[in-house]
């Protein structure tokens, strides 16, 4: 079991250092300037330095079950201000992706049904309007809560700024391809 | 002066009034848009969120599609900005990343070779049309007007490629230099929350409460936006942020486009200028004949 566990954390932190710079984050000098530029820190579980301390010492769980990496709004403040250039937003894509890949992420969290329903509305579609993605995100997750939205919603439909359905782009099939053959290749 | 033009999603939908109020500003400076044919969506901050290089290739198909025009592609969008340059950059830079892309825009029979610039339009027209350009051709001075040019985060972070990631100045030089008044305005390039308003609204709303309070506590009378996201949630939430927080926010916020507009004498039907969900035609009104 122990060893299943190193493992993953092993994969883990090989899938970490191999997106673009993602080595970098061996150079983290848990300054906190990351915690410190977050607009979102006050809405977290752990802060940004905290994930990444977590996530060195292999705790990895406790992070992706944290609601931190969902919370990074991706300002990017902390990117281009890390002392050691870590592109920490990149690594909360990371996460995020590692999260969704081994079905790891915090219970009731909104945010990766939204990344989940966007993605197959682009796939459908290849385009993505709005309000549809709202409503089924609502319809998703909280569907009582579409009742909050209704005055925003109409005022943007008075104003004639709501479309209520996804049309496709005519290339869908080519975007289609290209999503499939990435996919197909397993590095997605 | 011609570029490919990228409108983005939000363009069509929520954030209309972006995109003609863009087209018409272009036209009035001799810009010309030709809009990239059967774009697709950029993917935003979600398609990342789930997978990386798929993000990049379906980026790459919109940068393929442009390059055959030979012009360099132009967004208004900070989002699809930031997403697009990022694929741009991470496909010219990494051969491993470029391989991929290759071979699935093979199979569309695509091709991309790295010869273009990801712009945004803000740049566009402070950079290549020019200050000097734009001042011959501005028939209203924006003279007494108060204005918080809010730039938001993707329009200059990560990749900051024409203005500066913590103090941007861009907005703030362009409409002073048109007659407006800049209000001191700290939180200009702060986040508004993106796409959290949506998926956490109740915690969210404290950072578009800031923002506002921030406009009003140095006299702004309008929030000048060059994002969609910041512009729907600036206006949009309002509502709910003076419920919450028990204050009487009204401040209009637009897009840049249209305030350049205005200064350019385009008519408010042209700049879709009565679109907003908090009015700013009170504000407006004196350059289109109206007291203040």
């Amino acid at each position: 079991m122990i060893d299943t566990k190193e493992k993953l954390n092993q994969t883990f932190l090989e899938d970490i250092y191999s997106i673009p710079d993602g080595e970098k984050l061996k150079a983290c000098i848990q300054c906190g300037t990351c915690s410190a530029s977050c607009p979102t820190s006050y809405l977290m579980d752990y802060t940004p330095r905290q994930i990444i301390s977590a996530f060195r010492a292999g705790m990895i769980d406790q992070v992706l079950r944290s609601n931190t990496i969902w919370m990074c709004a991706s300002c990017y403040y902390c990117t281009v201000r890390c002392p050691s250039g870590i592109k920490l937003t990149d690594i909360m894509y990371e996460l995020k992706r590692l999260g969704i890949k081994y079905r790891i992420y915090p219970p009731k969290n909104p945010s990766p049904v939204m990344a989940k329903i966007f993605v197959d509305t682009i796939n459908q579609f290849g385009r993505s309007a709005e309000t549809v993605l709202l409503t089924l995100f609502f319809l998703k997750t909280k569907p009582f809560k579409i009742l909050d939205f209704v005055p925003l919603g109409w005022k943007l439909f008075t104003k004639g700024r709501i479309a209520t359905s996804n049309k496709s782009i005519k290339g869908k099939d080519d975007l289609v391809k290209i999503i499939e053959y990435i996919e197909k290749k397993g590095v997605a | 002066m011609r570029y490919s033009y990228y409108p983005g999603c939000s363009l069509e939908v929520t954030a209309k009034p972006y995109d003609a109020s863009a087209r018409a500003v272009c036209q009035a400076l001799d810009i010309e848009l030709e809009e990239v044919d059967d774009w697709n969506c950029c993917g935003a901050t979600s398609y990342i969120s789930i997978r990386e290089l798929i993000s990049f290739a379906i980026s790459a198909r919109n940068l393929a599609l442009a390059e055959k025009k030979k012009n360099d592609l132009v967004t208004v969008c900070p989002a699809c900005y930031t997403v697009l340059n990022k694929a741009n950059i991470y496909i010219n830079e990494k051969e491993d990343i470029k391989k991929t892309v290759d071979e699935a825009l093979a199979v569309a029979n695509l091709k991309y070779d790295g010869t273009i610039k990801v712009r945004h339009l803000l740049d566009v027209i402070v950079n290549d049309v020019g200050l000097q350009k734009i001042q011959p051709k501005i028939k209203k001075r924006l003279e007494g007007l108060k204005i918080a040019p809010y730039y938001g985060c993707q329009i200059s972070r990560p990749h900051g490629t024409f203005d500066d990631p913590e103090f941007p100045m861009t907005m703030d030089n362009l409409f002073s230099s048109l007659g407006a008044e800049v209000v001191n305005f700290p939180l200009k390039a702060k986040c508004c929350g993106g796409i959290l308003i949506t998926t956490e609204p109740e915690e969210s709303l404290k950072l578009i409460k800031d923002l506002l309070s921030c406009a009003q506590d140095n006299k702004a009378e309008l929030i000048v936006t060059a994002c969609p996201l910041c512009e729907i949630n600036l206006e949009g939430y309002q509502k709910k942020v003076n419920k919450k927080f028990k204050t009487v926010f009204s401040i209009p916020a637009i897009y840049f486009t249209q305030l350049l507009g205005v200064a350019l004498g385009l008519s408010k039907e042209k700049l879709l200028i009565g679109k907003e969900l908090v009015s700013a035609e009170k504000v407006l009104d004196r350059f289109y004949g109206g007291k203040r």
